[in-house]
């Protein structure tokens, strides 16, 4: 008996509860933390490596980004190409749908563009071949968007895997057409498309190349916010999002708001594989998604669905990945150090995410009043 | 004849580095936790056996096959299940999200492995391509008497050991998982996370050993491929990736039964290696029959969903972090 009292009065080192809510100015100072203590383990291990002072690296990585008038460019293009995915990402997150899919989205989204431009290219004049493409792509990516989402809605299938699976599919499938399409013969490359006419080139405007892909971007983005926010839609995906259960009863259709969400977030993927190829590489490949479909994921879940918070964390990663490329080329590093250091510093917003939606307690630390 | 031999023994090889993962990652996931991190730990494992094998071969005046074997084994094993531990620290500890964790894990192992592969490549000078040729001999050694006993030893006894390893640790983990307590208790941790513990089963130190020694697991698959398929070099092309992806497919077409993931990675193997062994093919429907794997485990997923039964289904609390105040 007495010993049962002990167990009970014994209380352990570290103690978590749930917080309610934080206030938004300790949310941003988490973070911050987060992402110092982050950049401190990446200088050391950048000291490790190369042995130079981590400021004067951190330095090179800034002017690596923004050195010139056209890196600056080629940074913004980058930062939009990961927010337009996240942005794509977004509702699929909060109806709590985990679209793993993005990269395969991505890729049909830029086969589609790419088909229009090489059999389309002859026939119709410039911006009206840009108009189809931003639509095949869109299609496209909301086709492939769609398929899991079926099997999901009728049969409960696990979207995590069928999503994943999926890109690996969509990437056989750019593969066969990079074969099909390959010029010059035997490069195994689909080469620059329509490098004399360029027919289906995002035109410059404001004598910039990339001013197009900014503003598609920025149009999505806001768009997306709105819909999130204000739309009915928007409503029924967060009502999905909590509980099936309580969406079923306010009358709201699970499957249909499943597959119309998932629609929405395959087009807006497809879009992205459009601005890929028309407004960046002009060609397709591969590669043409990159990765970017993965780190979109992290993106997305880390700005909480909202798209204002993406530009944010999208900027952050892209300038990581830049300066890192930037360190490997001048230090005589590969660029995987990027990936390194994109890793390293993610696993710390990571764990900070704890620290905001915990709090922690210690033993024999100062009692909470009237607990 | 020799045709269909050599598709089975690319098969085998093939399937034996996914094998690896699939297993380790049954293991993870059956405590609950969908360790996407998977190629990320199968770099891991690679590049550290790789290393640990550079490191031993060059600064031994003498080396000694068996000693670079062991260290190579210890290495991968243990930097892998240190992949692991991160996973394990994040999501069980801090509760982070199990999906974009696991995600960063990739992005981080594949950073961390390609940077030092590339590093050792640069350190091998001349050709710019590290081979440690003695510790992949060492991997690759068959067993002498029976590898000579015509198809028999062809189909059955050509590989490395690690071959092997993979087939017995498949059934290890099935015998674990099936018939001991440890392996009830890990289940029912894996189904629901609050009865286990009501049962006064450590949640989390089932989920952190889990997922640590499953980490390790994967990682040989990493080690696998780079001393035995690649033959002791690395190469920068993002391969180990596409094979992580394929174990993490496979548990799925196992549906979490380790010994049904033996010959499914040879299924796999088989059908990835089918294109190469069809006449006529032109290099863009090859691209069509790489499909094939991805496709079947997408069918398989489907026709779980459909026919409801209860043994083929995921553990049920996989994915979603447990706190204990939280039900």
């Amino acid at each position: 008996m007495s010993k049962k009292h002990e167990v009970a009065s014994r209380e352990p080192l570290i103690r978590m509860s749930k917080r309610d809510g934080i206030p938004t100015w300790k949310s941003i100072g988490v973070r911050l933390i987060g992402l110092a203590l982050a950049l401190i383990v990446c200088a050391v291990i950048i000291y490790s490596l190369t042995k130079l002072n981590p400021l004067k690296v951190y330095a090179a990585m800034f002017k690596g980004t923004f050195g010139t008038n056209k890196r600056v460019w080629v940074t913004i293009r980058d930062i939009v190409m990961l927010l337009c995915i996240a942005v794509g990402l977004a509702p699929a997150f909060k109806m709590r749908f985990w679209n793993i899919g993005a990269e395969g989205q991505i890729l049909v989204g830029g086969i589609a563009a790419a088909a229009c431009m090489i059999y389309l290219g002859k026939s119709l004049p410039s911006f009206a071949l840009i108009v189809v493409m931003f639509f095949g792509s869109m299609v496209a990516g909301g086709i492939w968007g769609t398929i899991p989402a079926v099997f999901k809605a009728r049969w409960n299938a696990n979207e995590t895997l069928f999503t994943l699976m999926m890109n690996y599919v969509a990437i056989q499938l750019t593969s066969f057409f990079v074969a099909k399409w390959e010029n010059p013969f035997g490069s195994n490359t689909v080469g620059v498309i329509n490098q004399m006419t360029k027919a289906g080139w995002f035109p410059p405007v404001f004598g910039q190349m990339y001013t197009l892909n900014v503003i598609i971007v920025a149009v999505l983005t806001v768009a997306m916010f709105l819909y999130l926010r204000y739309s009915k839609h928007g409503y029924e995906i967060a009502v999905v999002g909590e509980s099936e259960n309580t969406a079923r009863y306010a009358a709201i259709n699970v499957k249909t708001v499943i597959k119309r969400t998932m629609a929405v977030s395959g087009a807006i993927c497809g879009i992205a594989g459009f601005i890929a190829v028309a407004g960046a590489s002009h060609t397709i490949s591969t590669s043409t998604a990159g990765g970017r479909g993965f780190t979109a994921i992290i993106v997305a879940w880390l700005a909480k669905f909202n798209t204002f918070t993406m530009i944010a964390i999208s900027a952050l990663i892209v300038f990581l990945e830049k300066g890192a490329i930037e360190i490997a080329s001048q230090f005589d590093l590969n660029d995987f150090v990027s990936e390194m250091i994109t890793g390293i510093i993610l696993f710390f917003i990571l764990g900070s995410e704890f620290f905001i939606n915990y709090k922690i307690r210690f033993r024999g630390g100062k009692k909470e009043a009237g607990k | 004849m020799t045709q269909v031999i050599s598709l089975i023994q690319a098969a085998i090889v093939f399937g034996t580095v996914i094998l690896f993962g699939a297993v380790g990652e049954i293991l993870a996931e059956k405590s609950g936790n969908l360790n996407l991190g998977v190629p990320g730990v199968m770099y891991l494992g690679g590049i550290a056996g790789l290393a640990a094998a550079f490191f031993y071969e060059g600064n031994t005046v003498n080396p000694i096959p068996i000693v670079s074997l062991i260290l190579t084994l210890a290495a991968a094993f243990l930097v892998a299940m240190l992949g692991g531990l991160i996973y394990s620290f994040l999501t069980i500890t801090l509760r982070a999200n199990q999906n974009v964790t696991g995600l960063t894990l990739t992005v981080f192992g594949g950073g961390v492995a390609n940077l030092f592969g590339g590093t050792l490549n640069k350190m091998a000078g001349g050709v710019g391509q590290i081979s440690v040729a003695m510790t992949s001999g060492a991997f690759r050694t068959t067993i002498p008497a029976l590898s000579g006993l015509g198809i028999v030893g062809q189909i059955l006894f050509s590989y490395g050991f690690m071959a092997y390893l993979a087939v017995i640790l498949a059934f290890l983990v099935s015998w674990v998982l099936n018939k001991t307590s440890v392996g009830l208790n890990l289940r029912a941790v894996g189904e629901n996370p609050a009865t286990a513990d009501a049962a006064g089963i450590s949640v989390t130190k089932y989920k952190y050993l889990a997922t640590c020694i499953g980490a390790g697991i994967s990682g040989f698959g990493g080690l696998y491929y780079t001393m035995d398929y690649i033959k002791g070099t690395w190469s920068t092309d993002g391969s180990i990736e596409k094979l992580g992806w394929l174990a993490v497919a496979l548990v799925i077409f196992a549906t979490w039964k380790p010994k049904r993931s033996i010959w499914g990675a040879y299924l796999f193997g088989a059908l990835f290696w089918l294109f190469f062994y069809i006449p006529g093919l032109t290099r863009s429907s090859q691209e069509i029959f790489k499909m094939l794997p991805y496709l079947v485990t997408l069918l398989v997923l489907v026709m779980v969903a459909l026919r409801k039964k209860r043994e083929d289904q995921p553990p049920h609390s996989l994915g979603v972090a447990y706190f204990r105040e939280e039900r």
